[in-house]
């Protein structure tokens, strides 16, 4: 089985219906994707495949031969936004335990410049902390991304907080 | 227990005409596609499925479109294949059926919508899968395809019991058709939280010259609620078409609610669709 992970190209002798989730702990070595719940409640084994965030504990391995595959390790070298967001879970206090906090990255980089607490929110929506609330997540994101380029611009501060809010700012 | 993943074989056909001469041959063969449900299945230990044909990379089952029988209004036909993410995306679905966009807005999260289907939603068969009463209330057919050929079948003739349906093992949902839907659409689901929740009680309603009214998680299938639909088509009030609903329902206790609650839940959500259709 050939997978692109991380950037590099790997050649497995694994089962076709092992989960994405093991094949990366154990067969990679990749420990950095987390088990939380085994069943896609939690998203703590969040990773993207093809740009697109999925659980990786219920995606089975021969569905992503010859995919790009991006865990939390090389989330830093793949997706531009990663190193200022897993900077700003440190500063404002986004990881406790940390074992949501992989998954939490993954499906944040997804997001784009400049969107608002609802859309962060829904990007999130399905991964799940047990530890801080959310509240402080959602102020890392917001802290992690960059504002939106048309705001960059212009020089105002990003403080769109409905995407209500932020259609009237932008206008 | 999980089951060993080396216990398990996958059959991996180029397209969908080598998917259904496989299953031709071999109908004891499970298809999976966003594997959402499957995949749970396995690692707890409560699937006995070890033989699996794979359907995702089979671009045939995926698409959108708007058909124009001749004689016959549009309908909207949506491949098997297409997932929560592409269902929320897509203009056409958001204009003609935009309470299935909100049913899959609340399906899951982000990863879970990247993944499952609308034709998984509908294979799965459980009472509980959010888009089946949007599907129930809307009057869809499924589109069934064997080696030997295509049928169509109607929504609320299509299960049989719990977790049962007419899909003959050799057959593939390859499509799901949406008749134009007159009159005001309505969907509300009740869960613990708004994402990543399995409900407690659904409801789907259509007002229009037709009543159509559909529940999840109150029976073995999904209801079609026939007599209060009839009820408030006639001028009936609101209290005899819950006393007619209250019949139709067979909810029961489970970890997710009580059997009571749903029963009054689903009367209060009866009152609240038709106050808000008005």
């Amino acid at each position: 089985m050939n997978l692109i992970i991380n950037g590099k190209r790997r050649r497995l002798d694994v089962p076709p219906m092992a989960r994405l989730l093991d094949v990366l702990r154990e067969s990679c070595g990749l420990t950095g994707t987390k088990e939380g719940c085994g069943e896609g409640e939690c998203g703590a084994c969040t990773v993207l495949v093809d740009g697109v965030a999925v659980d990786s504990c219920l995606v089975p391995v021969a569905q992503v031969e010859g995919c790009r595959i991006v865990t939390i390790e090389g989330a830093a070298a793949a997706k531009k936004n990663a190193t200022a967001l897993q900077n700003a879970f440190v500063e404002h206090g986004g990881a406790q335990c940390g074992i949501c906090t992989p998954g939490m990255i993954m499906s944040a980089c997804t997001l784009k410049a400049g969107c608002s607490r609802d859309e962060i929110k829904t990007a999130l929506a399905g991964n799940l902390c047990r530890c801080t609330g959310y509240i402080s997540i959602f102020q890392s994101v917001e802290a992690g991304l960059p504002p939106s380029p048309r705001l960059r611009r212009t020089g105002k501060s990003r403080l769109c907080k409905t995407k209500k809010g932020s259609r009237a700012r932008r206008r | 227990m999980p089951v060993d993943a080396r216990a398990l074989a996958l059959q991996r056909p180029r397209s969908l005409k080598a998917a259904l001469a496989m299953l031709a041959t071999a109908p004891a063969l499970t298809p999976i596609a966003g594997c959402t449900d499957v995949m749970v299945g396995l690692h707890f230990g409560t699937s006995d499925q070890r033989q699996f044909i794979d359907l995702w990379p089979l671009d045939e089952l995926r698409g959108i479109t708007l058909d124009k029988p001749e004689g016959l209004s549009p309908r909207l036909r949506i491949g098997a294949l297409t997932t929560y993410t592409e269902i929320i995306a897509s203009p056409i679905i958001r204009k003609r059926v935009p309470r299935l966009v909100a049913a899959a807005r609340e399906v899951g999260g982000a990863q879970i919508q990247n993944r499952g289907t609308l034709g998984g939603n509908i294979a799965n068969a459980s009472p509980a899968g959010d888009t089946l009463p949007v599907l129930a209330a809307a009057d869809a057919r499924i589109v069934l395809r064997s080696a030997g050929g295509e049928r169509r079948v109607s929504f609320s003739e299509f299960y049989t019991g719990y977790r049962t349906s007419v899909r003959q093992p050799d057959e593939l949902i390859t499509a799901i058709e949406i008749p134009a839907i007159e009159g005001r659409q309505w969907w509300r689901k009740v869960g613990t939280r708004r994402a990543q929740a399995i409900s407690k009680v659904m409801m789907a309603g259509v007002r229009g010259p037709q009543v159509r009214i559909a529940l999840g998680s109150v029976g073995p299938v999904v209801v079609l609620a026939t007599g209060a639909a009839k009820v408030l088509a006639h001028g009936g009030s609101v209290a005899d078409a819950q006393a007619a609903l209250a019949r139709e329902i067979t909810p029961i206790d489970d970890v997710r609610s009580a059997g009571e609650y749903r029963q009054q839940v689903a009367a209060n959500l009866l009152a609240q669709f038709w106050k808000e259709t008005e």
